[in-house]
Order: structure tokens, then C-alpha cells, then sequence
């Protein structure tokens, strides 16, 4: 009964969906169509908001990833409010397992000697990888959050290669406070030298060069350090007391 | 004619809903979340393509670009997935390991 009612509701769901994405045209929208009303000099512009990203981003960045350009610096604050709340999570999801945990230690067994040779072998690789992922953000895809994830993913290849590895809570508390320090810092030195928060206030550089974007590659380290340390931190909790 | 990348996408999130609804799971209550979470994810990239563009990084082979900010948006949205996501499944982890059930019906029961 519950099935059926359940299956109509999401028929009925999926055909008011699908009529309201009728006049919705699919690829064919013109960026540069679309006008832009500018409350600040009380003009109409010609272009519009994702046009200007694309025109005079790498003008007004440096960066050369204009979604990174977005992220980082045009909605920085944004980033930093993402942050908070995966912090929040990280936190939420260590106090719950902390309460449920009935000092039961759980019996692991030992992997397989050929698992445990390539996780030791393949460690380094993945957390070089995923540095490279964070420190190239404002270059090629990726940025801060999937180098954080791809690092987590080398210490749960880690977890699950060896019954007793545990990472560090003390090393990892303290990679991520000052990840979000640095963050903070960042932002406050902006509004220090040029009145606003987040400002990008280091020297752009070359446009394509590692060393360049001024402050979004110092804020993509520190935000993938931060996502790498919280979501090694999930993962530990999550595993629980191992032996 | 609505495209089909709208069509796929509008799909996950309604088969995200019948999951939500429909079974007594909490483990496939929380894959539903996660279809849901997925279709909109989709449905936002599929709304900023232009036809013949590129990704919006600096490309000489390339004059289009889609629309950057439902990216930025999705890049946002699927942190916070994750977030929901971790959280919901240590709550689950930890009903498990007191009550030792994750059928909902036998939930119900244990609360008297």
C-alpha cells in the first residue's frame, strides 16, 4: 500500500518536474545575451554576471580556472562558510561516535600481505597526488576540496590495509586549526590593506604559472589540508576502536 | 521536447523521493538522500551548458565557455552532501550499535 501511494506521488512529482523544464531551452543560451543592472553606478551593463566572470576574470584574479576564480575569491566568504560547516560535521559525526562507543573492541583480521606491500607502496603516491590536485587549483580542474578527499582517501586506504594504524588526533587537530587560521588570516590581512575582507592582496603574477593568482593557491592549500585532516578525522571515527 | 539530461536528472531525484518514502531501511533511506542530492547536483550543472563550450578554464583552442557559477554552486553543494551525508550515516552507525536494528517497523517497537 505504502509502495503504490509512494510510486503515484512520484510519478506525479516527475511530470510536474518535466513540465516545468519544458520552456527551459538545453545548451543554447548566450552568455552574453543576458544584461546586467549595476546598483552601484546605476547603469545597465551589457554583460552579464557569468559573461564577466569569463571576460575579466583572469583580470580581476589572476587565476586562470574561472571556477576556482568564483570559489576563492569573487564568493571567498561563501568558501569560508562551506568550511565552517564541514568542520561542524567533522565534529558532529566525532561527539556521536564518541557516545556510542561502549569500549567494544572489534575484532579485525590481518589483510592480505600483498594489500598491506601496495597501500605502503601506493601512500605516498596518492597523498602526492592529491597535493598536486590542491596546489594546481587555480590552474586545472580541482581544487582545495577533491585534493582534501583524494588525501583522505590515501589514509582510509591506510585503515583498511592495517587493523591498528591509527592517524594521529593531536597531529590532526592541529593540520587543521592551522589551515583554518591561515584562512582567517588571509582574509583579515585583506580587510587590513585594502578594507575588505578576503581581498586578494598579494601580486597576481603571471597568469598560468604556479606562483600566481595572488592569494587563491595560499587558500587552497589551506582549505585542502583543512578537508584532508577532517575528513581523515570521519573516517577515524567512523572505524571505531579497532584490534 | 525536454532534453534528456534534464529528463535523467529530474528521474534520480524522483526514484531519491520513492526510496525515501518507500522503504523501511535507514541505510537505503540515506542512499535515497544521496540520489536526491545527485539529481539536483546534475539538473544545475545541465541548466549552465552552452552548446560547444568548454569547461571556463583558459583554453586558446576554445571561444565558449559554459556558465561558471551553477559549477561554483555545485562544487558548494556537493561539500555539503558530503557533510549531511557523514553525519546521518555516524547517527545510523551508532542506532545500530545500541538498539542493533535499522528496519524502521522494529525501531517503532523498541521506543515503548
Amino acid at each position: 500500500m505504502k509502495r503504490i501511494v509512494a510510486a503515484i506521488l512520484a510519478i506525479l512529482i516527475f511530470i510536474v518536474l518535466a513540465l516545468a523544464f519544458v520552456k527551459i531551452p538545453f545548451g543554447n543560451i548566450n552568455l552574453s545575451d543576458y544584461h546586467y543592472y549595476n546598483p552601484i553606478t546605476d547603469k545597465q551593463t551589457s554583460d552579464s554576471v557569468p559573461q564577466h566572470y569569463l571576460v575579466d576574470g583572469k583580470k580581476d584574479t589572476g587565476s586562470t580556472n574561472i571556477v576556482t576564480a568564483v570559489v576563492v575569491d569573487y564568493r571567498g566568504f561563501d568558501t569560508l562558510g562551506e568550511v565552517t560547516v564541514l568542520f561542524l560535521a567533522a565534529t558532529g559525526v566525532g561527539s556521536i561516535m564518541y557516545i556510542f562507543e561502549k569500549e567494544k573492541r572489534r575484532k579485525v583480521r590481518r589483510a592480505n600481505a600483498v594489500v598491506e606491500t601496495a597501500s605502503q607502496l601506493l601512500f605516498g603516491f596518492i597523498v602526492l597526488f592529491g597535493a598536486y590536485i590542491f596546489v594546481h587549483g587555480h590552474l586545472t580542474p580541482g581544487g582545495g576540496f577533491p585534493g582534501g578527499a583524494v588525501i583522505a582517501s590515501a589514509f582510509l586506504l591506510l585503515y583498511l590495509a592495517y587493523p591498528r594504524f591509527h592517524a594521529e588526533h593531536k597531529t590532526l587537530n592541529v593540520a587543521e586549526s592551522l589551515a583554518g587560521l591561515t584562512f582567517v588570516i588571509a582574509g583579515l590581512l585583506g580587510l587590513l590593506i585594502s578594507g575588505s575582507f578576503l581581498y586578494n592582496f598579494l601580486p597576481f603574477g603571471v597568469p598560468t604559472y604556479l606562483f600566481s593568482a595572488g592569494i587563491i593557491p595560499v587558500i587552497y592549500v589551506a582549505v585542502g589540508v583543512k578537508v584532508g585532516s577532517e575528513l581523515t578525522g570521519i573516517v577515524d571515527a567512523m572505524m571505531g576502536v579497532r584490534e | 521536447m525536454i532534453p534528456y539530461y534534464y529528463l535523467a536528472s529530474i528521474a534520480l531525484i524522483v526514484i531519491g523521493i520513492y526510496v525515501v518514502i518507500a522503504k523501511k531501511n535507514l541505510i537505503k533511506i540515506i542512499i535515497g538522500l544521496d540520489l536526491m542530492d545527485t539529481g539536483v547536483n546534475l539538473l544545475l550543472i545541465a541548466i549552465g551548458y552552452v552548446k560547444g563550450g568548454t569547461a571556463p578554464i583558459e583554453n586558446a583552442n576554445y571561444a565558449l565557455y559554459v556558465d561558471p557559477i551553477p559549477q561554483a554552486l555545485v562544487l558548494t553543494a556537493i561539500v555539503i552532501g558530503v557533510s549531511v551525508m557523514a553525519l546521518a550515516l555516524s547517527m545510523v552507525i551508532g542506532l545500530y550499535k545500541n538498539i542493533g536494528t535499522l528496519e524502521i517497523d522494529e525501531l517503532r517497537r523498541v521506543k515503548e
